[in-house]
Formats: structure tokens, sequence, C-alpha cells
């Protein structure tokens, strides 16, 4: 049985005094993609910014590659090859595109930044044709391409997604989740995804949590979710 | 026309030492969205270092003055930079994260503090420095009255803020601190997200501040020769004025800013009177922010996505 890459073992997280997170147990295995489905307000960006120590756990540990990260600060968390798209996306609206890409390779002072570049570029074509343009200017998914290729120049062991599809028009949705299969299948990235859109999360994670109001209800593979009952009128009936 | 020229020569001169302080409030208010009312007297300090550098340097006998000019450049930046690093250390990171109003009026009690602890040091009197740098060259000259004339003081002040400013942009703009600076203004959440150590930067952001008002009061010691513990006060907010005036959060603004308010001044004393000097440069603030709230060079709020 192989270690996981990241463990979440009874994480509770507060704003104030009120509780985001209550107990939240996740593993997340080597090489698997690992999503999260829940209504807004369920603590899903919660719980990927907990992993980043921004809120910091109040009880339980994150245990990343054997090592506990609970009390790190986020920057020293983020140079251990975790990165995050987060919510929002969050691009440096007046910085151009390729110094955003040059931002997200902060981290990666081992790392060649050309082929890091390079690799990017060739994941998302579309950001070498605009890397002179500012990144207030996107699109909205360009800048989700963006966010998402800024958070691998760093060289991540672990990705952590949230939302990459709010907001987008169906055809620009099924590249980004194109591409983010493409780079679990072919460079064996770890990924942890948030998604409210449930359909396509499910069927391309390995597993899957359901959270609901910080805790999390069910949990089992992809498709075993899919096929869940409850899962299917929470979540998928009137959805898309 | 004459009297014009020389007064916009004198004008760029006392600009350029508000631009200089100017830096200070803008980087400062771009990237912890306060206002570091210390930042003045940051600048009172550096021109009291830098006058007790000058007198240690002629008691011990180094008198020619490009050495001299260097050696305090060199130890007043770096003491006073200390001065501004400290300031954010002590009295503003520990409350970040609180209400919005905490360290604005923790800067005002570090503004005092700074005032009253030179005043105790070095007394309340005024404070000269015998003249370093004379010489007048006449750029133009009509007969017996009408001349204009630049000093070689103004031309040190006009040329090392100039060279300043550019080294500054270039920093700014194309290294990876500077990069790490814009972003932590941008967004400092998702900086830290991407690994920068935004308490560094923002504790580098004081420094550099303080180094670039701390030439900023070297400046005014050579040029009026003259200083006490509270030149920090109008001197800062002149400079806060020019930030504001700029675009505060804006580089270039700062710069602009700080011009603008050193010619209105200048003319205004020039050509109507010099009691309502201040009138008349925070006048012309409160009719731009009229007309433009964000300042000149100020990014409206719309980009902001
Ligand atoms: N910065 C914040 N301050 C206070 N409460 C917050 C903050 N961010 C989120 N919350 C609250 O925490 C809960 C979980 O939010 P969030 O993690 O954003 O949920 P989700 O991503 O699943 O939509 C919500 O009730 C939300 O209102
Ligand atoms: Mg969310």
């Amino acid at each position: 049985m192989t270690t996981p890459l990241l463990s979440i073992k009874g994480v509770s997280a507060f704003y104030g005094s009120i509780a985001a997170l209550k107990g939240i147990d996740v593993e997340v295995m080597p090489g698997e993609i690992v999503t999260i489905i829940g209504a807004n307000g369920a603590g899903k960006s919660t719980l990927m910014m907990t992993i980043c120590g921004n809120p910091q756990a109040r009880e339980g540990q994150v245990i990343f590659e054997g090592r506990d990260i609970t009390h790190m600060p986020t920057h020293e968390i983020m140079r251990l090859k975790i990165a995050q798209s987060p919510e929002g996306r969050r691009i440096f609206p007046r910085m151009t595109v390729y110094e955003n890409l040059q931002m997200g390779a902060a981290v990666a002072q081992d790392g060649d930044f050309k082929s890091d570049l390079a690799r990017v570029y060739s994941l998302f074509p579309l950001l070498e044709r605009r890397k002179g343009q500012r990144g207030g200017t996107l699109s909205g998914g360009e800048q989700q391409m963006l966010a998402i290729g800024r958070a691998l120049m760093s060289r991540p062991r672990l990705l952590l997604l949230d939302e990459p599809s709010l907001g987008l028009a169906p055809l620009i949705v099924r590249q980004i989740f194109s591409a983010i299969r493409e780079l679990n299948r072919k460079e064996k990235l770890t990924i942890f995804l948030v998604e409210q859109n449930a359909f396509h999360a499910l069927k391309l994670a390995h597993r899957g949590y359901v959270m609901v109001n910080g805790r999390i209800s069910m949990q089992g593979s992809g498709r075993e979710l899919l096929e869940r009952p409850e899962v299917r009128s929470a979540y998928l009936e009137g959805g898309r | 026309m004459e009297y014009f020229l020389q007064q916009l020569i004198n004008g760029l001169a006392l600009g350029s030492i508000y631009g200089l302080v100017a830096i200070g409030y803008t980087m400062v208010y771009g990237i912890i969205g306060m206002i570091n009312f210390a930042h003045g007297d940051i600048f009172m300090v550096g021109a009291f270092i830098a006058l007790i550098a000058f007198l240690i340097l002629i008691a011990i006998g180094i008198t020619a003055v490009p050495l001299a000019l260097f050696l305090v450049l060199l130890i007043a930046m770096l003491l006073t930079s200390l001065y501004g690093w400290a300031v954010e250390r002590i009295a503003y990171r520990p409350l970040r994260g609180s209400f919005r109003l905490a360290p604005l009026i923790s800067a005002i009690g570090m503004s005092i503090v700074l005032q009253n602890y030179v005043q105790l040091a070095q007394g309340a009197r005024v404070k000269t420095l015998p003249p370093l740098i004379t010489g007048v060259h006449t750029l133009l000259d009509l007969g017996n009255r009408f001349v204009v004339q630049i000093s070689n003081i103004q031309i040190l002040i006009i040329v090392t803020t100039f060279a300043l400013m550019t080294g500054f942009s270039w920093l700014v703009s194309s290294t990876s601190l500077g990069r790490d600076m814009r972003a932590c203004e941008q967004d400092l959440k998702m900086a830290a997200l991407l690994g920068v150590d935004t308490n560094r930067t923002i504790s580098l952001t004081f420094l550099i501040g303080a180094a670039l008002a701390s030439v900023a009061g070297i400046m005014y010691l050579l040029y009026y020769g003259v200083i006490d513990f509270h030149i920090g006060f109008v001197a800062g907010v002149k400079a806060f004025t020019a930030a504001v005036l700029g675009g505060i959060g804006s580089l270039p603004g700062a710069m602009l800013g700080g011009l603008l308010i050193g010619l209105i001044e200048t003319y205004w004393s020039a050509y109507f009177s010099v009691q309502y000097k201040d009138v008349a440069a925070f006048s012309i603030l409160i009719i731009v922010l009229i007309f433009m709230p964000t300042g000149i060079l100020g990014r409206p709020e719309v980009e902001k996505v």
C-alpha cells in the first residue's frame, strides 16, 4: 500500500468563531485525481486554502509527503511544490500573461524556466499568443488557462484546482477538463479538484468526496458517486 | 520670462525632494493599503543622520566634498532604511489583519515617537550645516537684472533624483524583487500562494522607501542648510499630497505629483504671496480630486477583476 501524497486528518478551520470545516478527513494518493463536490458555501474553497495555510487548521493535521505542514506559513508550503489555481483565478490584472507565468515560477528556483514555459504554452497555445497582454484584459476562459498555467510553472507535485469551470462556456470547460486529464495521464500529476460541476468532475476523477456544511458526507470512486441516487438528486439532476 | 524660467528651476529642485518622499507613501499604500504617516519623519531622521555624518566626517578631516557626499549618502541611506524597516516591524506588522484604522493610528503614534526622539536626542533648536556645495551657473543673461541661474546644489538635486527614479523604476519593472512587489500590490494573498514571502517583500518596500526619503533628507539639508525635528511634518504632508495628486499607488504619479507640488508652491510664492503657498498647493489638490478622484495618473478601480 502506497502512502498518501496528501492526507488531511480531522481538520477544522474557522473564520473568527464560525467553523467552516468541521473535522475533515481526506486522502490523496500519488497520481490520482481526487475531487470534492458540494453546494455553494459547503467549505470547499476553505479546504483548499487550509491546505495552503490560510486560514490554518485549528484542529487536526495536514500532512504532505509525510511532513506535517499544518502550521507552516503559506509561502513555505508552496515551496514544497504544492500549487493552487484558486477560486476566482486571481490573475494579476496589471501584469502581462508572461509576467504572470514568471510569478508562477518564483518557487521553481531549481527549474528550467524556458522548458517550463514551453510546456505551458504547448498545453494552452493561446497563452503564447497572448503573452504580452495584460492579465486583467483576458476573457474568463483565458484567465482560467493562465491560472492553471501559472500554477504549473512551479512544477508542482500536487495541483489544487478550485472550480476551474466556473462561469465558462461549455466548449471552454471541455478544453480545460481535457487539459487536466492530459496532465494526469501523461505526466502522472496528482490533482485535487474542487467543483460544483459535479458531472464533469466525477467523470474525470478517480475518487470523490461530497462535502456538506463543512463535513464529508459521502465518498467513493467517481463512478460510484455518479450512480448514487443522493448525489444524482442533489448535484446532478437539474444541473448539467 | 526670465523670472518664469528661474522659478521653473527652483520648482523642479523642490519638487524633486517631494517626489522622492512621495514614492515611499505611494509604495506602502499600494502594497498594504495604509498611509504611513511616519514616513515624513523618516525623511527628517534621514536629514539628521546626514547632518551628524557630515559633522563627523569634517571633524575627522574628510573635507573633499565629493567623497564626503558619497559617504554621507551611503551612511544615511543605510541607517535610515533601518529606521523604516524597524517602524514596520514594531508598529505595523503586529497589527496586520486587525481593523483598518489600527495601523493608521499606530502610524501617527510612530510619527510622534520619532519627532520626540529626535527632539530629545538632538534638542529642539534648529541645526545648521555650513554650505558645502556652492557655485552657480548662469544659463541666460539679458542685461543687469534679468538672469536665469542654476546652482550646483540644484543640479545635484535634479540629477540625483532623476538617477534614483530611473534606477527605481527599473527595479520595479524588470527585477524579480520588483515583480514580487507588484504582485503583492495587486493581490497579496495570491502572491503568498505563489511562494512569495510577503512579509519580506513588505519589509523591503519600507526599507527602499526610507532609503529614498533619506536621500531627500540629505538634499533638503544641503539646499536649505537648516533642519529641526519638525521638518518631517510639513514635508511629509506635502509629499503625501503629491502622492494623492499624482494618483496614490502609482509610481510615475508620485514623481509627477512631487514635481507639480514643488512647481505650484514655487510659482505661487513668486507671483502671489509666500504666506499662502501651502493653501495654493492644497487648493489645487482639492480641485484636481474633484475632477479626477483617483489623481492624475491613478487608475480607476474598474480594472480590478
Ligand atoms: N473570508 C471569509 N470570511 C468569513 N467567512 C467566510 C470567508 N470565506 C468563506 N466564508 C464562509 O465559510 C463558508 C464556506 O465557504 P467556502 O469555503 O467559500 O465554500 P465553497 O467554496 O464550498 O462555496 C461559507 O459559509 C462562507 O460564507
Ligand atoms: Mg468556493
